[in-house]
């Protein structure tokens, strides 16, 4: 927090900067000491204070453990809910508004709907398990649980709050994304032991799909861990604390390369988690369910958590490096608390996916290999140059600062506008001939 | 140069997917409080709004709420059931006569059945009634658990009243009354200047009952010095002669072989 | 990040027990070499691999339990992420039937053969392993901090570093040159039916 403090001091020498800094001090301070703020902490303490050393590291691990695992599942339960009503509004239709619990008053059972997510968990616990005799019983167990411990282990390292981190490592993206690169094994495995050559190919092409975007992934992350200097998730939102001429913060989202980093890790982590317009390993038209078809019941649920718990791990480290983590974004807002800040821009992230995929038709499997490979990872490299660039240029002060910005910007959107006429040459915009 | 920059802009890799992205979000936002983007009907609880002519099974029409089997407009003439293509109507007429809703003595149906589960809501049996007595309903759900009995509609089910039928069909109902109400009203009129003219003489009166009966014949204007021709115009043969105490058994000799042709 | 002390170097203060320390040593190398071994011995291709991709994961337990976290969260990306892959693609698409290889030896002097040869080369590693003196550091090192190993790679250590990104960017581009020329070659006579052929890019 120093160095982020000091670093707006030496940005700008003017007087009610310093002004603003120091005030902005004192809030954070504040902030950083007040009773909301540590709530959760004091409440873990609560229950483990009286145990002996070794014994309270263990039962506050576990208590992080089961409260992550608690309050992402119900997230999971209510995130299915709140897709399928928003993607019925952006469709002109209410979603679903008429499951409700029966026994309570007042509500004529119908709950706008709340009661959906309840009723899908019974209908799925309550489905016959079927698993075909020719597949490989053990990979065809294993492969839901491998997946989603995968995607559990994915939660250790993201900071929900100012004290929140569960795990605090020193290389804990890189934790983030070997865990996430996991997840790809269980694909294979659920596609491999089904028996059936369908689930087999379209475990492949989801394999396909899931290893083209690693690498926009992890390349949209480098110029991330440049400027922080730092693998560890807490040291990278506290790179982008500060505010600059105190209102606007220094997330990183807010410079030329971050907002293309952004764009770019945003699109991959959408091609990651399998979801629209990327979803071809689950769409019902491909191939039945792909890689899932020959599960049922709980199964195929826990598939679907696993692919949620994806979906809010990656906006989770999205929030962290891009977002500035569970920082306000104005001083004076440093007084909600910060696990606060982080849910709202989670959630903002998680709408940004539920909104695209209302919109956006589906990619074929070409179309998103080729984007892959031929547009976003060139994008990417070019984008650890302009990183490279704003790094070195982080004295330039003054009228030099519009000329950094200027050519950053003319950086990161020349290769853009360039590499998107070339991939496009040839492709008309399409026009449409109705019969008259 | 804006211009330029705003056109350049619109045309950049990527500004379809922020239009398409707009378009969505306009949707999800108008969908609260705009009647065009929320085009869903919350049936049951929103009912649809029906066309008027919209019809499906008859029903029976009933001149008073209050007294359902006593004022029916039907007299058991038994034209539906024989016009019915697929004989779903099944009518056994009383053997006594009850006051109808004129006051008149008038037989009315002891069973009127129809077979819904046989109905084919073709509405001859409308266009064939020469009393306005039978029109189409406009229900829809009247599931029932049971195939048989419960889908045979008796005259208890079918006879609703005539306000009923005013607020499914108000235009056809407002001249169905209108017509109903003149022919009344002549009908009243011819029965005052028989019963003047009987008052009178007893000659004049078979005259004027000839007159009266062809005044009566026709709808619209009414031509007295011609015969009564058995034309049937398309909504209604000749219309109801029983209100006329004196004519009323020539006149039913006489309307009902043209009616029955 | 100097100040943060990270769940490995609280749990490493707690245990400061050797024994410790040697009990789960020896249960990791349980873990990672007997994975390895059944790896070896199983029928099933498929099963083989994956039991290998369990040995690699147990490396990178070891990584771990050296307090080498960079080095342990590489090799699960690298090897559980991307090898994996490579090694269950190659297995995929080169299977001639789906029927299990089996695993009986030719004859009994081949086995006594390959029992002697591995018995050998056992014994020569352990000898040198147990017959050196290893220098015991006097001070309890400090775990590695991933500053300090980026430095250290592009400085003392670039040119190993250099060398390594063109060895991978050669192999890269062989298989690369490998694959089109053998499809090429091969147009004609290739049944249909490769799943994951993609355009090169």
């Amino acid at each position: 927090m120093s160095v982020a403090l000091s670093a707006c001091v030496a940005t700008s020498a003017s007087e009610w900067n310093v002004r603003v800094a120091i005030a902005a001090k004192h809030l954070l301070a504040a902030a950083a000491e007040s009773r909301l703020e540590r709530l959760p902490i004091t409440a873990r303490d609560f229950f483990t204070q009286w145990l002996p050393d070794p014994w309270r590291w263990l039962v506050n691990s576990l208590i992080g453990i089961v409260a992550i695992v608690v309050v992402f599942a119900s997230l999971f339960a209510v995130l299915t809910l709140v897709e399928r009503k928003v993607l019925g509004r952006v469709q002109n239709r209410p979603g679903p508004n008429r499951t409700g619990l029966p026994f309570l008053p007042f509500t004529e059972g119908r709950m706008f709907g709340l009661g959906q997510p309840l009723a899908d968990g019974i209908k799925m616990l309550t489905k016959e398990d079927i698993v075909p005799r020719a597949a490989d019983q053990v990979l065809h167990f294993l492969a839901p649980v491998a997946l989603l411990a995968f995607s559990i282990l994915t939660f250790a390292v993201i900071p929900f709050g100012r004290n929140l981190v569960p795990l605090a490592l020193d290389a804990g993206v890189l934790y983030f994304f070997a865990a996430g690169a996991a997840t790809e094994l269980a694909v294979f495995m659920a596609g491999w032991a089904s028996r059936n050559k369908y689930s087999l190919l379209a475990a492949m092409r989801a394999l396909a799909q899931l290893i083209s975007y690693e690498l926009p992934l992890l390349l949209s992350i480098v110029p991330v861990v440049m400027l922080a200097g730092s693998l560890s998730t807490g040291g990278i939102v506290e790179a982008q604390g500060g505010w600059k001429w105190g209102f606007v913060p220094h997330w990183h989202v807010l410079t030329p390369w971050g907002f293309a980093a952004f764009i770019i890790f945003f699109i991959s982590s959408l091609a990651e988690s399998n979801r629209s317009p990327f979803d071809l390993p689950e769409a019902e038209s491909e191939l039945i369910a792909g890689h899932l078809t020959e599960y049922s019941g709980f199964k195929y649920a826990l598939f679907f958590m696993a692919e949620y718990f994806g979906m809010c791990a990656l906006s989770g480290m999205g929030v962290t490096l891009f977002l500035g983590g569970w920082q306000a974004p104005c001083p004076f807002l440093e007084i909600i608390p910060s696990y606060v800040w982080f849910t709202v821009k989670l959630l903002t992230l998680l709408l940004g996916f539920i909104w695209i995929r209302a919109t956006f038709p589906r990619l074929r499997i070409d179309q998103l290999t080729r984007l892959a490979w031929k547009f976003l990872v060139p994008l990417a490299l070019f984008n650890i140059g302009v990183a490279a660039f704003w790094s070195r240029t982080h004295d330039w002060a003054g009228p030099l600062q519009l000329a950094r910005w200027a050519i950053a910007l003319v950086l990161v959107v020349a290769p853009f506008v360039l590499i998107g006429r070339k991939l496009s040459a040839g492709i008309a915009p399409r026009t449409y001939r109705y019969a008259t | 140069m804006f211009i330029r920059v705003h056109l350049w802009l619109t045309k950049m890799l990527g500004s379809g997917l922020i239009q398409g992205l707009a378009v969505t979000a306009k949707n999800l936002v108008g969908s609260f409080h705009d009647p065009l983007r929320f085009t869903t009907l919350e049936y049951p609880e929103q009912q649809p709004k029906l066309p008027e002519n919209y019809r499906n099974f008859p029903f029976l029409v009933t001149e008073n709420a209050g007294d359902p089997m006593g004022t029916l407009r039907c007299v058991a003439c038994q034209i539906c059931e024989k016009e019915c293509p697929p004989q779903c109507i099944y009518i056994e007429k009383s053997k006594d006569k009850k006051p109808d809703a004129t006051g008149r003595m008038q037989i009315y149906p002891a069973v009127f059945d129809i077979d819904t589960s046989v109905c084919m809501s073709c509405q001859i049996c409308v266009e064939v009634c020469p009393f306005d007595a039978i029109k189409m309903d406009q229900v829809f759900e009247i599931a029932t658990t049971d195939r048989f009995s419960a889908l045979l509609l008796r005259r208890e089910q079918l006879a609703k009243p005539n306000e009923y039928y005013h607020s499914i069909h108000p235009t056809e109902a407002t001249e169905v009354d209108a017509r109903l109400a003149a022919e009344r009203k002549v009908a009243e009129e011819k029965a005052k200047a028989a019963a003047a003219a009987k008052a009178t003489a007893p000659k004049p009166a078979a005259n004027a009952a000839v007159a009266g009966l062809a005044e009566a014949g026709r709808p619209g204007p009414a031509t007295p010095a011609t015969k009564p021709i058995p034309a049937p115009t398309p909504p209604q043969p000749a219309s109801s002669n029983p209100a006329q105490p004196p004519a009323a058994p020539s006149a039913e000799a006489e309307n009902s072989p043209p009616a029955a042709a | 990040m100097h100040g943060r002390r990270t769940a490995f170097a609280f749990i490493e203060s707690r245990i400061e027990n050797r024994k410790s320390k040697m009990i789960a040593l020896a249960l990791i190398a349980l873990v990672t070499l007997g994975a390895a071994a059944i790896a070896m011995s199983l029928r099933n291709l498929i099963h083989s691999a994956l039991l290998l991709i369990g040995s690699w994961a147990g490396v990178a337990a070891f990584y771990l339990w050296a307090g080498a976290e960079f080095v342990a969260f590489a090799q699960v990306l690298v090897y559980v992420g991307a090898v994996s892959m490579v090694v269950l693609f190659a297995v995929l698409l080169t299977r001639q039937s789906r029927a299990e290889l089996t695993l009986t030896p030719d004859s009994y002097r081949r086995v006594i053969a390959a029992i002697v040869t591995g018995g050998a080369v056992l014994g020569v590693l352990l000898g040198a392993v147990l017959s050196t003196e290893l220098k015991v550091a006097n001070a309890k090192p400090l775990p590695p901090i991933v500053s300090v190993l980026g430095r250290d790679l592009m400085g003392p250590y670039a040119g190993a570093l250099l060398i390594v990104g063109v060895v991978l960017t050669v192999a890269l581009l062989g298989a690369v040159v490998i694959a089109s020329t053998e499809r090429d070659s091969t147009r004609g006579a290739r049944s249909p039916g490769g799943p994951a052929t993609e355009d090169a890019p």
